[in-house]
Parts: structure tokens; C-alpha cells; sequence
């Protein structure tokens, strides 16, 4: 039997029909609506690169049944900012050249840009502990703290 | 700088040359893709590695676009490339568009490999492009009715010295046109790929964009999350979506398969050909869900590995496969029996996984008879081979297209993935996309050796060494081959039974260190299964560089301490040149105190620090790391706190680039020692995801790495893909020995191993 769903996503409203409405909510953006990110990294919100904001909150969209977001406002990273009008992290990201595959990058800012908005001007140690937990296997969480700290002094 | 959409399968390189310059691929709509995907697999007959054509194009309007026939694993070496090229072209370095890794329009230079991309990849696209500018110059002469002598370029305008308003482009002389000028190709291909080249270089001291650092191009379409960006982002029409049922148990294999437990999952079916099995479905999650509830009965084979606490001992017992002696100078046994002193250690490393961001995904089309598979491999040349045998077909009629995948550090899953995607979307007849589940790229990718290391030396009365043994004994670092070429090197083409084709190969430590009598060698023994192991190994950044040179360099430590010395002036004793130049560097950096290792102060607070050095060497390339650590003596907690890093790669290509690319060998380097250790029991592998799997946090991250690039312009350069991962293990046992006294010879440095050694 196919639920019928309702999504706000980067602002455009959406309605989906779906097998599963237990379904995560990844699997929606990425297959249902043929959004390019977020990413799957390991299904097990273990990793973060499957990031969303749901409602403002960071949330990793590949444990999020649909059927808990029913109505909710979704934003990816492809509507957090453009090239145009770019977020600030997406404007220190690339003035810090921080990603290297840049696969996990979903996580980093959109949990970063969360954090950025309840704590505009974090320290060194409530970055980190922010974004504890994220996954970067190319190693690049320097570039990852200096962009952050660049971003905030930009806002 | 315009970017490649990987949909670019349509593109042919006349397509290239009459884009007028622009090159500007579009976002082909999803309903042309299959379509176009298919019409470069027609091309006549392959590239022809000898005519230069084959590798540049100048459009129009005087830029160029290279054919690199490697890729970028996110570090900017298609950046430095274009650097390289424009130098030579005199042509600013944003005028050189880099196309890498699609076989229907580049020749195979390896793919991603060795840290060889700047230094033989740099090395043959600097010749192409001399000889592309030697032409063009002679052309311009010609129509400038002057001699070559008098010509000067810049920014792709040829004019004449003295007359400058008699001039001509690029663009006006061959834009849009072939150049037809064959080239002398020392007749390899791969990594090794060459040209003999008397056009003149440009010298060093007149560089202008070698040097510089212009930024990647790949960085705006991630942090946008532009379409198409990644392998796991491509889509057509009609596409199935795949996931792989791998055995539960390491060496069974599947009795029977129960078709009707997917029966009510929509469109899920099962697609199975000799041991392998795979499910599809029109929708992801219904794919995903069918592998869940897929109930297979599975033979039980006997336990396939040991217990892991007898890891090393089972290596140290295990049969001989193949001994090489690598290095071999003086009398060892003589000057060891002569020595003052002699020491004698023994090292451990255990498996290790690349553990890639994501698992890999790949996507494959087969139409008209052509098969097009989009890959994340690092060598999509080899992929292409590999589908050819995998599925019987003639290499023409199968075209690879890499496309960014999730991490990229040597042999990771990405090489199954595209020939199981091949194989599905012929078994269909339908586009097919595989991807992997966690597990499958951390329980399932080729692994990195477990291996032991024997090092045995005598110091004379000075503290010199006069005689230095090291041997290395483990499992095979070829296990399975570094590509994908020979499907025998594939988990599909190995449940399929194909012959298998085990390469016997590890390595010894590199270094210059002035030893009269050295003996260095490496034994490999079999694997634990032969076939379709979750433990086979295979080529992981800096391959056999990180366990290697934690012996090597934590010995040389211990030497120091036997000889009574400070480590930094025990190995100035030992070095010379560009080496001993490297470890100053790092030692000055760091704010290093001369003494003899060892805990000073309060050794028993709760935290002690320590600080360590190593120095290691990779074709050329010569990284000094030194560190400091904290360890917190309750918990056995390790914190790589800071780090300062001399790196003497030769000529710097891009230094804002190579400072990252370093940074994250650093970073990755310090999660592999501190953390990375791949479990198992006796009958399958116990890492499956993060939890099981842990890498370092962001929290544990240092606070600071300061990096001195040591530039030598007039030099070639050798590399920094992989080097400065082999010191890190090094540098943090033996800054962990002066923190706290203890000698740490088996990694991970993880708490437990440390708890226990504080009374």
C-alpha cells in the first residue's frame, strides 16, 4: 500500500507516494526527488554524511523513517547556499580548500551550520565538540576547524 | 574554469576540439544519457599514445584542455598537472582544462598510483606540451616571416621581440585543429607511460605558475553539491538499483537461495550467476530491504582465521611464500659480531581497512552490444579491462568513466563494485547502480597487511651503527593486484573460480642512513583463505610504508637510547644532504631541546607529555615528522597534540595544495596508528561500521601541524600523494616512550595498550 507524503525541501513543497513509509527520509531526497546529496555513508547515523536540517536541526536523514517528517521543512546543503549567495561555510570551505573527497562534507556543514546559528562565535574546543562524532576519513578536520572559525568571523 | 559534468559520455575528442574552447558539457538531461553513453564506445579505434593529439587540444579561443589519463582523489593533482602544462605553454594555469580518467578519450597513464601523478604523469604532460609549444613556434615563424629565435610567448600570444605588434595566438594557429605530430612514446603504458623529448624546457628560475597555487576545481561543485558530482550521483533512465549478499561466514557459499522471502517487496529480484548473488529492485530501499530479508542457506565451512590474539604468532610460524632480499651492502653477521653494543626489537602491525567514506557505488549501461560503466576506481583504465574479461567482450566495445567516488586511497572496493555493476546490468539488460552497505568497504574492502618486523643492530663505541638487520615477514601486499584489470583479482571473478593469480610482494624500509653493513629483506606467507577473503590484502596509502617504518624508525630510537643519544643528533650522525637538512628542519620547527629520550619532570602525574621523531624516505620524497604527545596514565588515552613536518618533495608544484594533501596524511596517518586495527574471529571479519571500526575524532585531532616545505625548484618532483603517511607510527611510539617510558611495538597505540603499563 503507497503513503502518501508531504516534504518542504530547500522550499519547494513535494508530495511523494512510497512503498514504506518507514522508509528514511534519505532515500526520499535522493531517489524519489533525484537530489545529488545528501550521501549515503553507513546507514547507522554513524557517520553523518547524510545530513539534513529538519526544521533547523541538524539530522541524519539515513535513520529518519519518512513517516517523521511528515510536513517537516527540509534543507540540503544544495539549499543552504549557491555559488551566487553562498553560506558562510560554503564561502570559508572554499577559501580554506578544505575538502579532499569531500564526501563527508553534508555532515560537516550542515551540523557546523547549526551549530553556527545557537553559538554565532564558538571556541576552538566548542567546534570540535560540535561536531564530534562526524566522519572524514581523507583526514582534512584542520582545514574542517580553520573553515569553521572563518566562517563564524565572517557572519 | 569550467567544470566536466561525468555525464560526458558523448563527448569525442573532435567534439573537444570543436567546442571552440568553451568545453562546456552541460547537464546532459537524464532521458539522453544512455544514448550518448554508448556513442564514444564507437570510436574507430583507440587512442594512439604516440600522436600528441592524444593529449592536448588548444580550442579556439587559445586555451587548452589536457587528456589526463589518471585522476584526482581530491588532493589537486589535476591542478598542478594543469600548472605543469601551462608553464610550459606559457598559458595562465586557468586556461588548461584537465579532463582525467574516461578511457574513450584519455590514453591509460595508470590512473591514480604510487604518488606517481605529479612525478611520471607531470613528467610526460610537461614533454607534450614543450613539443606542443616547439610546433607551435615553428608555426608561428612561418607566418610571422621570422625565425623561431625571435618569437616570445605570453599568455598563448605569440609576437615577435622587437616588433611586438606582429603577433599571433594559439587559438589562431591550431585551434580546433589536430596538431598530427607524432611523438617518441617509449612504448608503455600505465604509470610508466613516456616520451623521448629534445623541445626545450623552460627553467626553473623563469617558472611563473609552477609555484604558485591556484585552487581546485573540484572544490565548488562539492561544496554545492552540484549534480552529478559523484559516482554514487549518476542516474539513467531505467535504472535498476542493486546490493551484493556477501557470505556470513569467510569461505561459504550459498546452498540454496530463497525466492519467495523478497516475494512481497515490490520488484525485487534476484540475480545469481556461479557463487555470486545480488539482488535488484526498481527503487533503492526496496533494494536494500531485499538483501535484509533475502534468506540464503549458506555451507559451513571450517573456521578460516586464526584466533586474533594469535595473529602474530601465526605469522611468525607461517610458511615462507617468497624471501627477497632488497638490500644487501658489506658483512652484516661480521660487524654485528664486532659491535659495542647490539640491540634487537620486534614490531607488530595489524590489518587495516581504507574504510572509505562511503562504500563504493558504480553504475553500468549495456547497450548495443557496448557496455559503459562509471566507476569510482582510481584506475579506470584497468576497470575497463577488467569488465572486458569479466563479461568476454572486446576492450573497445567497454568504456570506464571515472567519476569522484567516496575516499580514494589505494585498492578499495571500487574495483568490485564496477565489475559487479557490469556484470548486473548485462544479467538485466537493464542500467543497474551498485552500492555497498557500510560493511562492505570496511568488512569486505582488500585489506592493508598484518605483518611483523625483525630489526637487529650493533652501535660501535662512538654510538655509530656499523651493522643494521631488518626483516619484515607478513601477508602479501598483492595479495590481490593493485587494479582491477584481471577479474581473478575480483571477489565476483573469485566466486565465479576463476584461477587464481596471488602476487608475492612487501618492502623494506626507505632511508639514507650511513650504515656500512645492512641486510634488509621481506618474507610473505599465504593468506588465510585463498579465495573470496574478507582479509585478502592489497594496496592502502603508502602501501607496507606505515607498519614498515614504525619499526624502522621506533628501532631507531631505541638505538639512540642505547647509544645514550638525543634521537634528532642521533640520526644527524647517520645522515647527510637533503636527509640531514630535513630533520633539522622539523627539529627547529618543533622548538626540539636536545636529550636523551626518556620521562622527565613528574613522570607520574595523571598526564604526561612526550615528544618523538621519525624520518622516512618514498622515491625520492623525504618527510620528517615530529610530534607531541599527551597520554593521560588513568585511562592510556594517547593525544597526538601537535606536529611539525619537513617535507622535501623536490620542486613544489602548487604549496597551498601540497600543505593540505600533507595535513591529511598526517591526520589519517595518526587515526591508522592511534586507533585503526581491523577485528576478527576465527570465522569472519567482526568490523563492520564505525563503532567496530573507530578512526579518529575531530576531539582527538592535534591542535596544530605546522608544515616546512623544503622547495627545490631545479629538482623533479617526487611525489606527496603517500609519503608523509609512513613516519607518523614512528614519531608517536617514540614520543610515547618519552612521555612515559614505555615502548609501545605492536600498533594501535589504542588506551588498552597502555593502561595496563602504569603501576
Amino acid at each position: 500500500m503507497a503513503t502518501k507524503i508531504h516534504l518542504v525541501v530547500d522550499g519547494k513543497p513535494h508530495s511523494l507516494s512510497v512503498d514504506d513509509p518507514n522508509m528514511p527520509l534519505l532515500y526520499a531526497l535522493r531517489d524519489e526527488l533525484g537530489m545529488a546529496n545528501p550521501h549515503f555513508g553507513c546507514g547507522l547515523a554513524q557517520c553523518g554524511a547524510c545530513t539534513v536540517h529538519v526544521n533547523g536541526q541538524a539530522t541524519r536523514s539515513c535513520v529518519t523513517p519518512l513517516s517523521a517528517v511528515k510536513d517537516a521543512k527540509i534543507t540540503t546543503l544544495a539549499g543552504l547556499g549557491t555559488q551566487d549567495h553562498p553560506h558562510p561555510l560554503q564561502a570559508a570551505y572554499v577559501e580554506e580548500q578544505v575538502p579532499q573527497c569531500g564526501y563527508c562534507i553534508n555532515g560537516w556543514i550542515m551540523t557546523a551550520a547549526a551549530l553556527l546559528k545557537s553559538n554565532p562565535h564558538p571556541s576552538d574546543e566548542e567546534i570540535r565538540k560540535g561536531l564530534s562524532g562526524l566522519k572524514c576519513r581523507c583526514g582534512t578536520h584542520m582545514a574542517i576547524i580553520r573553515a569553521v572559525k572563518r566562517a563564524a568571523q565572517m557572519a | 574554469m569550467t567544470q566536466h559534468s561525468p555525464l560526458r559520455a558523448h563527448l569525442t575528442r573532435r567534439g573537444i576540439l570543436q567546442g571552440g574552447g568553451a568545453l562546456v558539457v552541460s547537464f546532459t538531461a537524464p532521458a539522453t544519457i544512455a544514448a550518448a553513453a554508448t556513442a564514444t564506445a564507437a570510436r574507430p579505434k583507440p587512442l594512439d599514445p604516440v600522436q600528441l593529439d592524444s593529449y592536448l587540444v588548444i580550442h579556439k579561443n587559445g586555451s587548452a584542455t589536457l587528456l589526463f589519463g589518471k585522476i584526482d582523489g581530491g588532493q589537486g593533482t589535476d591542478v598542478g598537472i594543469a600548472q605543469i602544462v601551462a608553464e610550459e605553454l606559457d598559458l595562465p594555469a586557468d586556461k588548461v582544462a584537465v579532463l582525467m580518467g574516461d578511457t574513450a578519450l584519455t590514453v591509460n597513464q595508470g590512473g591514480a598510483s604510487g604518488s606517481f601523478g605529479i612525478i611520471w604523469g607531470g613528467r610526460a604532460m610537461r614533454k607534450v606540451a614543450a613539443e606542443a609549444r616547439r610546433f607551435l613556434l615553428a608555426r608561428a615563424a612561418e607566418r610571422l616571416g621570422v625565425p623561431v629565435e625571435k618569437l616570445t610567448v605570453s599568455d598563448g600570444v605569440i609576437s615577435v621581440v622587437d616588433a611586438p605588434r606582429k603577433k599571433i595566438g594559439y587559438g589562431q594557429l591550431i585551434g580546433g585543429k589536430f596538431f598530427n605530430l607524432p611523438l617518441k612514446w617509449n612504448g608503455k603504458d600505465g604509470i610508466q607511460l613516456d616520451f623521448t623529448s629534445d623541445a626545450p624546457l623552460k627553467k626553473p628560475a623563469d617558472y611563473k605558475v609552477v609555484g604558485t597555487s591556484p585552487k581546485r576545481r573540484d572544490v565548488k561543485p562539492k561544496v554545492f553539491a552540484q549534480p552529478a558530482t559523484y559516482v554514487s550521483d549518476i542516474r539513467l533512465p531505467g535504472m535498476l538499483h542493486a546490493r551484493v549478499i556477501r557470505p556470513p561466514v569467510a569461505g561459504a557459499t550459498a546452498n540454496a537461495v530463497d525466492e519467495t522471502s523478497i516475494k512481497s517487496i515490490p520488484g525485487a529480484r534476484i540475480v545469481q550467476q556461479g557463487g555470486y548473488i545480488a539482488v535488484v529492485a526498481e527503487k533503492e530501499w526496496n533494494a536494500i530491504r531485499a538483501a535484509q530479508a533475502l534468506k540464503v542457506s549458506w555451507s559451513q565451512p571450517a573456521p578460516a582465521f586464526v584466533e586474533p590474539a594469535q595473529l602474530y604468532d601465526h605469522i611468525r610460524k607461517a610458511p615462507v611464500r617468497e624471501r627477497k632480499v632488497e638490500k644487501q651492502v658489506g658483512n652484516v653477521d661480521t660487524a654485528m659480531a664486532g659491535a659495542t653494543k647490539v640491540v634487537e626489537a620486534d614490531y607488530e602491525w595489524p590489518f587495516q581497512s581504507h574504510a572509505s567514506m562511503g562504500s563504493a557505488a558504480a553504475v553500468a549501461a549495456l547497450k548495443d552490444g557496448k557496455l559503459t560503466v562509471w566507476t569510482g576506481t582510481q584506475k579506470p583504465h584497468y576497470a575497463q579491462q577488467g569488465v572486458a574479461h569479466l563479461l568476454d567482450m572486446p576492450l573497445e566495445q567497454v568504456h570506464a568513466v571515472w567519476v569522484t567516488g567516496p575516499g580514494s586511497y589505494g585498492r578499495n572496493d571500487a574495483g568490485d563494485a564496477a565489475l559487479e555493476a557490469a556484470f548486473l546490468a548485462k544479467a538485466t539488460g537493464r542500467p543497474v547502480r551498485v552500492q555497498g552497505m557500510r560493511a562492505e568497504g570496511i568488512q569486505w574492502d582488500p585489506k592493508a597487511p598484518a605483518s611483523v618486523h625483525h630489526a637487529k643492530a650493533g652501535l660501535d663505541a662512538a654510538g655509530k651503527i656499523v651493522a643494521y638487520h631488518f626483516e619484515s615477514k607478513g601477508f602479501s601486499r598483492l595479495e590481490i593486484d593493485s587494479n582491477e584489470s584481471d577479474p581473478a583479482h575480483s571477489l565476483i571473478g573469485q566466486q565465479w573460480g576463476l584461477p587464481l593469480k596471488p602476487i608475492q610482494s612487501f618492502g623494506v624500509p626507505d632511508e639514507d642512513y650511513q650504515v656500512p653493513n645492512r641486510l634488509m629483506a621481506w618474507e610473505t606467507i599465504p593468506p588465510f583463505l585463498e579465495r573470496v577473503s574478507p582479509l585478502r590484502t592489497s594496496h592502502q596509502r603508502d602501501p607496507v610504508g606505515p607498519q614498515i617504518h614504525f619499526a624502522s624508525e621506533s628501532f631507531i630510537d631505541e638505538l639512540a637510547l642505547a647509544a645514550k643519544a638525543d634521537p634528532v643528533e642521533f640520526r644527524l650522525r647517520h645522515l647527510k644532504g637533503r636527509d640531514a637538512a630535513a630533520v633539522k628542519a622539523a627539529a627547529e620547527k618543533f622548538g626540539w631541546q636536545p636529550r636523551v629520550a626518556g620521562p622527565t619532570g613528574n613522570s607520574k602525574a595523571d598526564i604526561v607529555t612526550g615528544r618523538g621523531i621519525a624520518y622516512a624516505k618514498r622515491l625520492g620524497t623525504i618527510v620528517v615528522v615530529a610530534a607531541e604527545v599527551e597520554v593521560d596514565r588513568r585511562s592510556g588515552k594517547v593525544r597526538a597534540k601537535r606536529y611539525a613536518v619537513a617535507h622535501d618533495c623536490g620542486c613544489v608544484v602548487n604549496p597551498a595544495l601540497l600543505h593540505n594533501t600533507i595535513e591529511g596524511n598526517i591526520v589519517q596517518a595518526t587515526s591508522r596508528s592511534l586507533w585503526e586495527e581491523v577485528h576478527f574471529d576465527p570465522h569472519k571479519v567482526t568490523s563492520v561500521d564505525w563503532e567496530t571500526y573507530p578512526i579518529l575524532d575531530i576531539t582527538e585531532a592535534p591542535e596544530k601541524i605546522d608544515i616546512v616545505l623544503l622547495d627545490h625548484r631545479e629538482l623533479p618532483p617526487t611525489g606527496a600523494g603517500e609519503p608523509s603517511s609512513r613516519p607518523v607510527a614512528g614519531a608517536l611510539a617514540n614520543a610515547i616512550f618519552d612521555a612515559t617510558g614505555v615502548r609501545l611495538r605492536r600498533a594501535p597505540f589504542r588506551p588498552e595498550a597502555l593502561k595496563g603499563s602504569f603501576a
